[in-house]
């Protein structure tokens, strides 16, 4: 496994609306690693997703998040993307009107632009997003219709790890893709997933059950706890989870050193 | 608050009719009663006032404290001219219509492409023909009660264009007609259109109304449609006045027994901008879709003001209208759907969306909903919102930039409007002309790339 570091999180603290909800997170996730971090309700886990990913109305109390040895404090979303971060939401957005290929051929055009690298045109465009839409199990028409808008839970997160695919990030965070799925699903997820990871990217898996980490397995477990980390173990930490609960962990960690 | 100055602002339109009097003695004998109906009708309402309910959005002071000129003589155009439009409509081999300030401009019109059988001719010519007893027809199902600006078309309409589309021909080139206004100051143009489309015909005709200068002046046209039995219209109207004209036109549509009637409008010009619009579902089974997008910034105001009158059983009847506001822009939409008794099964639907992207535009909605039959199915509804920053910040995760996703957004919910208009060359032109308008918005302009 590469030592390379991809995302360092030093005591991270940050809140919304006044209210502090992450406490002093502390992550490094190297190349060619997947970090699953595990957490009861309202630990903290979709806040640390946002705070990543870069969405607006979150205040950043204090700390640093760099990804690929940048500091991703001063930019947006959009700049973390081109950069190699994606995220996967809990809720895909529907947006009617706007056209699924449309808007991924943006998207990639612009991240490759971002990157210096040529962009598609729509002959290579099309050729591309259809050998990615195939691993996924997508329906046929679904390129050619607005945005999520009539898709399934189901549906709407598979469409979600296939723009994942096709924007080849360097690391994925998927906020609770794991939601709503049923097994079949959940296995055709958990393969597009599998087909990213390589000794150059990374993968962090936020969930609050350990289902998903059967299909993907993760290298190293985190609990998160009312806005800190605040157990880290190997992949078996998941199953314990699972068979324990979070309450030991939690008993654990209030315990004084 | 200004009905005062009423009395002195009638003054120049009635000194304009004496004027028009006199010069108008080869008129046939029915025109003058005609102008003389729509000149009382005007006198007695004057210009509408904040306190009329039909204008209680619409604030036409402007238009009131200028001492407007109808053009009475027809100007000529140069064909260079017609290159000087913003922006060219490339509909295919459509037929032209070319009109200057009212005023049919035959050398640059081109009817060849319209099939022989087709009566076209200027409104000049279409008047003094007695054999189309245009003294029965013309008019017939116009009323002025609640628009003075018909009323003054009726009274100062100096030209315009005729148009009978036989039973069972169905056009398939469409028929552009082009208004072009010189653009000044003061000068009012009343063109008169009368459209009728016999049984089973097919037709779609696109109006667009274009300035050749940036003046203050007026344009009011009036387009009549009578829609026989399962005949099928659609009417394209774009609206691309100077940014400090007024522009009151008024659509009347009389629609038979499962016709179907189309009307799409696409207002971007224009200080004050309406159209009034009233069609009479007069027959069973038929269709009529209102359906309109309007671009607004500056200090423009853009109005739609519609009813739709189901006379017959069984009808569908849509409109949908969709507003973009920006800088002090003002949207007014007033829609109301009136079933008659007799209109059981009506199946009416009405929507009004207005997305303001800045703080000071605004938009008044007024959709409305009067039935008298008890066997009616309708819905209406209306939303005043700004730009889905959830949606935003989605396309933004995925490196769309902020922009770009906003405008994705908006060209989304123009889309709404402009993927209803069947033809699909009008189509795409008209997306990209509403493309090209957004672009330069204030609002994208300011957007900073972060």
């Amino acid at each position: 496994m590469s030592n390379k570091s991809l995302l360092r999180i030093n005591n991270l603290q940050a809140g919304v609306e006044g209210r502090t909800i992450l406490k002093g997170i502390n992550l490094e996730i190297n190349a060619g690693e997947v970090h699953a971090i595990m957490g009861p309700n309202g630990s903290g886990k979709s806040t640390l997703a946002s705070v990543i990913a870069g969405r607006e109305g979150y205040e950043i109390l204090g700390g640093e998040i760099e990804f690929r040895g940048e500091d991703l404090m001063d930019m947006e979303a959009d700049e973390r993307a081109h950069l190699g971060l994606f995220l996967a939401f809990q809720y895909p957005v529907e947006i009617p009107g706007v056209n699924t290929t449309y808007f991924l051929k943006s998207a990639i055009n612009e991240t490759r632009k971002a990157r210096g690298e040529k962009e598609l045109d729509a002959v290579e465009f099309l050729k591309f997003i259809k050998s990615k839409a195939k691993l996924l199990d997508l329906p046929e028409d679904f390129l050619k219709r607005s945005l999520n808008v009539g898709f399934s839970g189901g549906e709407k997160k598979r469409n979600e790890i296939f723009q994942m695919a096709a924007l080849e990030p360097v690391m994925a965070v998927l906020d609770e893709t794991d939601s709503g799925l049923d097994i079949d699903a959940l296995k055709v997820v958990a393969n597009g997933v599998n087909q990213l990871r390589g000794p150059e990217s990374a993968q962090l898996v936020i969930t609050h059950y350990q289902r998903l980490l059967d299909y993907i397995v993760p290298d190293v477990v985190h609990v998160l706890h009312d806005g800190r980390i605040i157990k880290t173990g190997p992949k078996e930490l998941a199953h314990e989870l699972e068979d324990k609960g979070y309450d030991w962990v939690i008993k654990e960690a209030e315990q004084p050193a | 608050m200004t009905e005062t100055v009423q009395i002195e602002e009638s003054d120049s339109w009635l000194e304009a009719f004496e004027a028009l009097e006199h010069a108008d003695k080869d008129s046939p004998t029915w025109l003058i009663p005609f102008r003389k109906a729509g000149l009382a009708q005007y006198a007695k309402t004057g210009l509408p006032t904040l306190r009329d309910e039909d204008w209680r959005f619409t604030n036409i002071d402007p238009i009131r404290k200028t001492a407007f000129r109808p053009t009475l003589a027809p100007g000529i155009l140069e064909a260079a001219m017609l290159d000087g439009i913003p922006y060219p409509l490339k509909t295919g081999n459509a037929a032209r219509l070319v009109f200057l300030d009212g005023h049919f401009q035959r050398e640059l019109s081109d009817m060849s492409k319209l099939p022989q059988n087709v009566t076209s001719l200027s409104m000049k010519d279409a008047v003094a023909r007695e054999d189309l007893r245009l003294d029965q027809h013309l008019g017939q199902y116009t009323y002025h009660h609640d628009n003075p600006f018909a009323a003054l078309n009726a009274a100062f309409f100096q030209d315009g264009f005729y148009l009978n589309i036989p039973k069972n021909l169905q056009i398939e080139t469409p028929l552009h007609i082009i208004h072009l206004s010189s653009g000044n100051d003061a000068q009012a143009s009343f063109a008169r259109f009368f459209i009728r489309a016999g049984e089973f015909s097919k037709c779609t005709i696109l109006e667009s109304h274009h300035a050749l200068s940036e003046g203050i002046y007026l344009n009011a046209p009036t387009t009549e449609f009578v829609v026989e039995n399962e005949a099928n219209i659609e009417h394209i109207k774009i609206q691309d006045e100077s940014k400090q004209a007024f522009h009151l036109a008024s659509v009347y549509a009389h629609v038979g027994r499962a016709a179907q009637f189309h009307s799409h409008y696409l207002n971007m010009g224009g200080r004050i901008s309406r159209n009034n619009i009233r069609t009479k579902l007069n027959g069973e089974g038929l269709e009529c879709v209102l359906n309109g997008l309007y671009l607004a910034d500056g200090d423009q105001l853009s109005d739609n003001h519609m009813i739709v009158d189901h006379s017959k059983p069984h009808c569908d009847s849509h409109e949908y209208f969709n507003g973009i506001l920006d800088d002090k822009a003002r949207g007014v939409f007033h829609g109301r759907i009136l079933v008659q008794q007799i209109a059981q099964k009506t199946d009416a639907k009405q929507t009004n969306k207005n997305l303001l992207l800045s703080n000071d535009a605004t938009a008044d909605t007024k959709p409305q909903l009067e039935i008298y039959a008890d066997d009616v199915k309708c819905t209406h509804g209306a939303t005043i919102g700004q730009l889905d920053d959830e949606a935003i910040y989605y396309l933004r995760t995925r490196g769309v930039p902020k922009v770009v996703a906003q405008q994705m957004l908006v060209h989304a919910f123009a889309g709404e409007i402009i993927d209803r208009i069947h033809h699909e060359l009008i189509r795409e032109e008209l997306d990209e002309v509403v493309w090209t308008r957004l672009e330069k918005f204030a609002h994208f302009q300011n957007v900073s790339t972060t």
